[in-house]
């Protein structure tokens, strides 16, 4: 059936120029030769780490290459032409008619001075498909088929008026009134709460359906991709490893990377017996200054000590803010803090200095917890020297034992944060963390900026520190398997509220409470179909009530 | 690295008036306050560039005025540098009140006009070099303090700065090994310009009178004394005009070239 086929792409080169900071600019290919078709109505997901090529290749579906990008070799053949070589004049008649794009982030896409209905419709009136009332019209149709609430009226307000889920099923609605062949996708759920996710990986993956749409799915998310495409194709260093069916690609991986990516969820750590706790925080309420809204209610739990506290909610639920009240950064308005026998002082400067060696943090975006012009000796060599006087070659020696100890080995002391992977730069912050042998070590996302298999490494990494070390973790994430992987103790916080608080065991099991139910049944599972059981087990259960 | 034909332009002059000021007494055909020619005379092959109203060679006193000129405003941009700096990280990392108050007057000095403000102070105090530095310093160290809080307020709110802050860290510590590296590019694109704006501002004040004094000179003294000159059609005061010019573009080819490769400022790499 040649006929049927939609985008054809054979032996496609992509390259650009980087500029890397003191060197002369240089070219660097970021997609090697790839070949791949797909087939009108067909959903092919992409799915590889950051810097695997997969938006880049996506983008080439309308031969547009970001900034520096350039699209050197191959053919690109859509509807029977071939568009990498074709003029600006044919490209700007086929971008946003017949290929459209839905972006990561709808929030940073949309004009905040424009009403939705504008935005929506405006692809379609430029291209001249349809008149202002027939656009207007198919713009409802799809608000009503995305599950928009008030589809007659929801294109008249502005985009800061609607939640950033619903501004997601916007953007989709944008991206499929000019009536395309072909949507890219680019991680369109990957800024989304868990429980929003879900509900847009639904509206999306029906309206896909009833429009008989063909699309590139862009995500490093396994689970979600397996949930929406026909195909996955599995990309690595801008090359494919594996091209295949979803089931084949998600039940029998036949490349040693794809089954790491299938099993990097799997990891799995015994919960340890009850211990005395290390901290215990009561009754801790605190607001941010000039406001007059507690963004933590009455919140009470206990952490034992070497074992991990996970802290869990969606973002606005004041896990981080619970960070800030323990390190002293937001002092509370009533509560007490107790750490190791003693009492905290809510503020800062109230602190003694080993109350501030014994709690030490690491942060979500490892790029912005180390200043760029220290290299990884000085970063890791001044808490030594700050908190225990270590100079010259012993604080050397020190920094060397915890490089060795994050498994990053000689040479790196040296070099700068900009030097360093994403990966390595989390485990130099680790590393700056355990200098100061704190009791208590606070972990605010921190894998969460990471792909799944760095993350991965970390986690193992901070499992295995702890049994050495005997720190405790108050582990702060948004990402249950996470938690299952790390946790003896969980919170799951809402609305500035623990919601629910105990063992692991208890927690993870049944009867659960209604928030934590919706928490957990979000998470996706490495899957076909499992998002059709949930969306019907949920249908039923409000059917039922 | 390759250098922009600008950048070069502006390096090898700045170079050359450096060099020019340092060695001075040993470049300068003739000592500075000596009549040595006729008055007014046009530049010939023994006064390079003509003599003065009294009859000074011009190219000498052009020399010994721009070593005055240069050291006042380096002096005077060092000092607004160090002073405007220290206390706009100081305003950015403490906040609040602080950053109200040093805030606030750094307003009202700059809501009047500096050349206003110097010219009541230098006719009330002594005049001589040390407090022509100080009154421009100070004048000039506003600028800097909104230039540097603006910088430091960016870096303040970063994860490495509130773990320093957790870790203990002093004020001098997050201030001097935090936040100055990082704000240091732009901070020296800015020093280009403000040593600009100081060689004008001492050559505006001398030209008004108040500024270097005889027999110390400088180039806008040297612009008054001969300004009369001109209804003559004698060109004496366009020399020391356009020695002031040509430092003053020279400087800034410079501190353009450091501003685009500045990539936190611009969020670019620049042209």
């Amino acid at each position: 059936m040649a006929d049927n086929t939609l985008l054809e792409i054979r032996g496609l080169v992509i390259q650009a120029t980087s500029y890397p900071p003191g060197e002369p600019p240089k070219e660097v290919t970021l997609v090697h030769g790839v070949d791949l078709t797909l087939q009108r109505g067909r959903v092919l997901g992409l799915i590889g780490e950051s810097g695997a090529g997969k938006s880049t290749i996506g983008l080439s579906a309308m031969a547009y290459g970001r900034g520096g990008v350039r699209l050197t070799g191959g053919t690109i053949t859509l509807n029977g032409r071939e568009i990498r070589l074709a003029s600006p004049a044919a490209l700007r008649s086929l971008r946003g008619r017949e290929v459209t794009y839905v972006s990561q982030s709808a929030a940073a896409s949309f004009n905040p001075a424009k009403r939705l209905m504008e935005q929506v419709i405006e692809t379609s009136i430029a291209h001249g498909v349809m008149t202002r009332p027939e656009a207007e019209a198919r713009a409802v149709l799809l608000f009503r088929k995305l599950g928009l609430p008030n589809p007659e009226t929801f294109g008249n307000r502005y985009p800061h008026q609607v939640s950033g889920g619903q501004l997601q099923r916007a953007m989709t609605a944008m991206a499929l009134c000019p009536k395309p062949d072909l949507v890219i996708f680019d991680e369109p759920t990957t800024a989304l709460d868990v429980t929003t996710q879900i509900d847009v990986l639904a509206a999306i993956k029906e309206a896909i359906r009833d429009t008989q749409v063909a699309a590139l799915y862009i995500t490093h998310d396994l689970a979600v991709v397996a949930q929406v495409a026909d195909e996955i194709m599995v990309l690595r260093h801008g090359r494919m490893v594996e091209l295949g069916e979803t089931a084949q690609i998600i039940k029998e991986p036949r490349q040693d990377y794809t089954r790491a990516l299938v099993s990097v969820r799997s990891l799995e750590h015994a919960e340890k017996p009850p211990a005395p706790p290390v901290l215990r925080i009561e009754g801790l309420t605190a607001r941010y200054r000039g406001t007059h809204f507690d963004v933590l209610k009455r919140v009470s739990v206990e952490l034992p000590k070497g074992q991990t506290l996970a802290v869990v909610g969606e973002s606005g639920s004041g896990k981080s803010t619970l960070a800030r009240a323990i390190t002293g950064l937001l002092p509370p308005s009533s509560g007490r803090i107790t750490f190791d026998g003693r009492e905290l002082s809510p503020d800062l400067a109230g602190r003694s200095k080993d109350d501030l060696r014994e709690i030490q943090m690491i942060y979500q975006m490892a790029d912005t917890a180390m200043n760029p012009r220290q290299t990884v000796g000085t970063i890791i060599g001044r808490p030594l020297e700050f908190y225990f006087g270590l100079k010259g070659a012993a604080r050397d020696r020190r920094v060397q034992e915890l490089l060795d100890e994050i498994e990053m080995g000689k040479g790196f002391a040296d070099r700068y944060p900009a030097e360093l992977s994403g990966g390595q730069k989390q485990r130099v912050c680790i590393a700056r963390a355990l200098a100061a042998k704190p009791k208590l070590i606070i972990c605010d996302e921190v894998t969460s900026a990471l792909d799944p298999l760095v993350a991965d490494g970390i986690l193992k990494l901070l499992l295995n520190l702890q049994a050495i070390e005997h720190v405790a973790y108050l582990f702060i994430t948004h990402d249950l398997a996470t938690v299952r992987a790390i946790a003896d103790k969980i919170a799951v916080m809402y609305k500035g509220q623990v919601v629910r608080y105990g063992q692991k065991s208890d927690v993870l099991a049944p009867p659960f409470d209604d928030y934590t139910d919706l928490l957990l049944s979000s998470v996706p599972e490495m899957e076909v179909g499992w998002l059709e059981q949930v969306i019907a087990h949920r249908k039923m259960e409000s059917a039922g009530n | 690295m390759r250098l922009p034909f600008s950048a070069l332009l502006g390096l090898s002059l700045t170079g050359l008036f450096l060099f020019i000021a340092i060695f001075a007494r040993w470049i300068a055909p003739y000592p500075i306050d000596l009549a040595v020619g006729g008055v007014w005379e046009g530049p010939s092959a023994k006064y390079w560039l003509g003599t003065d109203t009294i009859g000074r060679d011009i190219l000498s006193r052009l020399i010994y005025g721009g070593q005055v000129t240069i050291f006042v405003a380096l002096a005077s941009s060092i000092l607004a540098f160090s002073l405007g700096s220290f206390l706009g990280f100081l305003a950015a990392v403490k906040g609040g009140l602080v950053d109200q108050l040093l805030s606030r007057m750094v307003d009202l000095v700059m809501a009047i006009p500096s050349l206003i403000v110097a010219l009541v102070m230098l006719s009330v105090l002594p005049l001589n070099l040390t407090v022509l530095i100080l009154v421009i310093g100070v004048l000039d160290s506003t600028r800097v303090f909104r230039l540097s809080r603006a910088v430091a307020v960016d870096i303040a709110v970063m994860d490495y700065v509130e773990a320093a802050k957790l870790r203990g860290e002093g004020q001098s510590w997050v201030i001097f090994r935090e936040i100055l590296p990082n704000a240091l590019s732009p901070l020296v694109a800015e020093f280009g310009l403000r040593f600009i704006f100081a060689v004008l501002f001492i050559s505006t004040l001398s030209f008004l009178g108040l500024g270097i004094q005889p027999p110390l000179t400088d180039w806008g003294g040297m612009v008054k004394e001969n300004k009369d000159g001109l209804i003559y059609g004698k060109a004496a005061a366009l020399m020391p005009a356009a020695a002031i010019a040509a430092l003053a573009i020279s400087v800034n080819l410079v501190a353009d070239w450091v501003l685009t490769r500045t990539s936190s400022l611009k969020g670019g790499r620049g042209g």
